[in-house]
């Protein structure tokens, strides 16, 4: 398990290294380049070499992601050209806010979505089931944004009981103190989730439905209640660390839009603005710091996977 | 029952059942029985003719705005109103479904070829090429698609090639994944040792008889694909990313209804949603119904 555990991390590692050079070569080989983002249309040409060399940006590619590379280590995460400030600095700001619109989208979606998704698997081919079903099919066929757009309208314009907007506020404090913002943002996240773990749920509880397990519960007289509850639902929740983890690229993809659409400041709007402006630095950092949270989710997923299943040898 | 019956259970007529005709009808019958299936097909068709055919009957300006015509609510010059340049949004939507379809198959279609050659190569050669290759695609499916395609979208300036191009850039990865499974498994069977020991080399071994017996799980990754790219292309508008006017697209249209959520203009909030929702939906039935015909465990059943 050790073994397994250091070598599955350390691939981690090399994924996200890779992950470096691609970002790192996209930004720098595209043309236009940061001086021209930075210094605008009608900078000089002398201008632009000015910024370059300052920056560091007329030595050889290698070298430049040599020493991004290090200063990466150092926990330098570099600086935004447009907001004046240490990427470290945006990042400590709004990450706080991010990650608690994702987990609570990510609470909510796990509380409505496995109940539903074992009281499909209980009552299967019931209307019940259908309906739900349905629902999950219009949940991941749907634009997220669009589905933000309608809980504007129906919440916040027709019946006007939500704000509208996102709370409008620097800090995590601020974004604490006003749950009525966060409702429709949360709902337009944890929708999208709720659809795929009901589905996940529904077909890992069939699964476990037809085990020897339950008919032995069910020899031994148990009340239904008690099977379900006890049996089935531990059973079923094995896999569900694994589910999260491997949930993650939605979740971050979602947070960007949702961001966007409820004017939340995240840490998908400031990437947003940031593509917007073309502060690289940032988008680099932001673009790093997501892969990160995919592969700590697939890698989460992984040993989850082999921890919570005694069947699986890790070796 | 008559007699002609026996002779042919000893030696069938028409020589041996080929296995690809067998395999198509099998298909051909668990689709049709599908209802959602036929829906599927049914809306993919009906959402393409209205697309393509209908600006051929119903005449709209969509190049030049007609500020005095903005935002118009739904009569019987504009049965879906206009939108807040003057637009037509029945003759827009139609437009935008173009370019959406176009972007959809057409990415999709471009990352399917380069994922099925990709994985096949890796799959069929093995070794350091399979693992730099499978490990290439690792950390290019760590990336967040979205983020990335914000990213590039800033630099490369917008055009239908060059959307169709970067949405295909993320949309390879998985049906390289799975093809590079299907060929290590398929790669040691009798037959193409057999094809090996005639002399057959490796190009023709991979082109000829890998992939053609991993086609049931690249049309089905390549139907959900479109469904994807389909939606990466709505988010992308919808951001301002995407296509520049006066070209339309599903996505541009709810991003431009937006600002006028509060002014009731319902018209440019519910038809290119519903429009992106059934497209998408009828795209994912039809990948879940060729997915339940072609999957040999669920035949089972």
């Amino acid at each position: 398990m050790t073994g397994y555990l250091l070598r599955r991390t350390g691939q981690s590692f090399m994924v996200l290294l890779g992950v470096s050079v691609i970002v790192f070569a996209l930004t720098h080989l595209l043309p236009g380049g940061p001086a021209r983002a930075i210094l605008g249309l009608r900078a000089t040409p002398a201008a632009i070499a000015a910024f370059n060399h300052a920056h560091g940006y007329d030595k050889p590619l290698y070298l430049q992601y040599v020493s991004y590379l290090s200063s990466l280590v150092r926990g330098d995460l570099g600086f935004s050209y447009t907001q004046n400030q240490s990427v470290a600095a945006l990042l400590a700001q709004d990450v706080p806010k991010s990650a608690y619109l994702s987990l609570l989208a990510l609470a909510v979606a796990i509380i409505v979505g496995l109940p539903l998704g074992i009281a499909q698997a209980v009552r299967r081919n019931t209307v019940l089931d259908y309906t739900v079903t349905t629902g999950a099919f219009l949940g991941y066929s749907m634009p997220i944004f669009w589905l933000g757009l309608l809980l504007i309208t129906w919440f916040a314009v027709d019946l006007s009981v939500l704000p509208p907007e996102a709370p409008q506020t620097a800090t995590l404090g601020g974004a604490l103190a006003d749950p009525a913002g966060m409702v429709l943002p949360v709902a337009a996240l944890a929708i999208v989730s709720i659809a795929s773990f009901s589905r996940f749920m529904r077909s890992a509880a069939i699964e476990n439905l037809a085990q020897d397990y339950i008919r032995t519960a069910r020899a031994k007289g148990l009340p239904e209640r008690v099977i379900l509850l006890r049996h089935l639902l531990r059973n079923a929740m094995l896999p569900i660390i694994t589910l999260i983890g491997l949930s993650i690229p939605a979740l971050v993809a979602g947070n960007l839009v949702v961001e966007q659409v409820f004017n939340y400041p995240g840490v998908g709007l400031l990437f947003f603005n940031s593509a917007l402006r073309r502060d690289y630095p940032v988008e680099i950092a932001l673009t790093l710091l997501g892969s990160a949270l995919v592969v700590l989710g697939n890698l989460v997923a992984d040993l989850a996977y082999g921890l919570a299943d005694p069947r699986v040898r890790l070796a | 029952m008559t007699g002609t019956d026996l002779t042919a259970l000893s030696a069938p007529v028409g020589g041996e059942p080929s296995a690809g005709g067998g395999l198509w009808r099998t298909l051909g019958q668990t689709f049709t029985a599908n209802r959602l299936a036929v829906l599927g097909v049914g809306l993919i068709v009906g959402i393409a003719l209205f697309c393509f055919l209908g600006p051929l009957v119903y005449h709209t300006d969509q190049v030049y705005t007609n500020l005095a015509a903005a935002s118009l609510p739904p009569s019987a010059a504009h049965p879906l109103g206009t939108d807040h340049l003057g637009y037509d949004e029945l003759g827009r939507l139609m437009a935008g479904g173009q370019s959406s379809l176009e972007v959809g198959l057409a990415a999709a279609v471009m990352a399917s070829a380069v994922g099925v050659l990709w994985g096949a190569l890796a799959g069929y050669v093995g070794g350091v090429l399979d693992t730099v290759m499978m490990r290439i695609v690792d950390v290019v499916l760590s990336i967040p698609v979205l983020f990335m395609l914000l990213f590039i979208a800033t630099i490369i300036p917008p055009t239908l090639g060059t959307m169709i191009a970067i949405i295909a850039l993320f949309a390879w990865l998985i049906p390289a994944r799975l093809v590079r499974g299907e060929v290590l498994s398929l790669r040691s069977r009798e037959y193409v040792q057999a094809v090996r020991v005639m002399g057959g080399g490796g190009g023709r071994i991979v082109l000829r008889h890998l992939i053609p017996n991993a086609i049931g799980v690249i049309v089905v990754q390549a139907t959900f694909a479109v469904a994807d790219s389909i939606l990466i292309f709505a988010v992308l508008s919808y951001l301002g990313f995407g296509l520049s006017a006066p070209a339309a697209s599903w996505g541009e249209m709810l991003s431009s209804g937006t600002a006028y959520l509060y002014d009731g203009y319902w018209w440019q909030i519910y038809p290119p949603g519903v429009a992106i929702l059934l497209i998408v939906l009828a795209f994912n039935f039809v990948g879940d119904a060729l997915r339940d015909a072609l999957d040999v465990r669920l035949r089972q059943r």
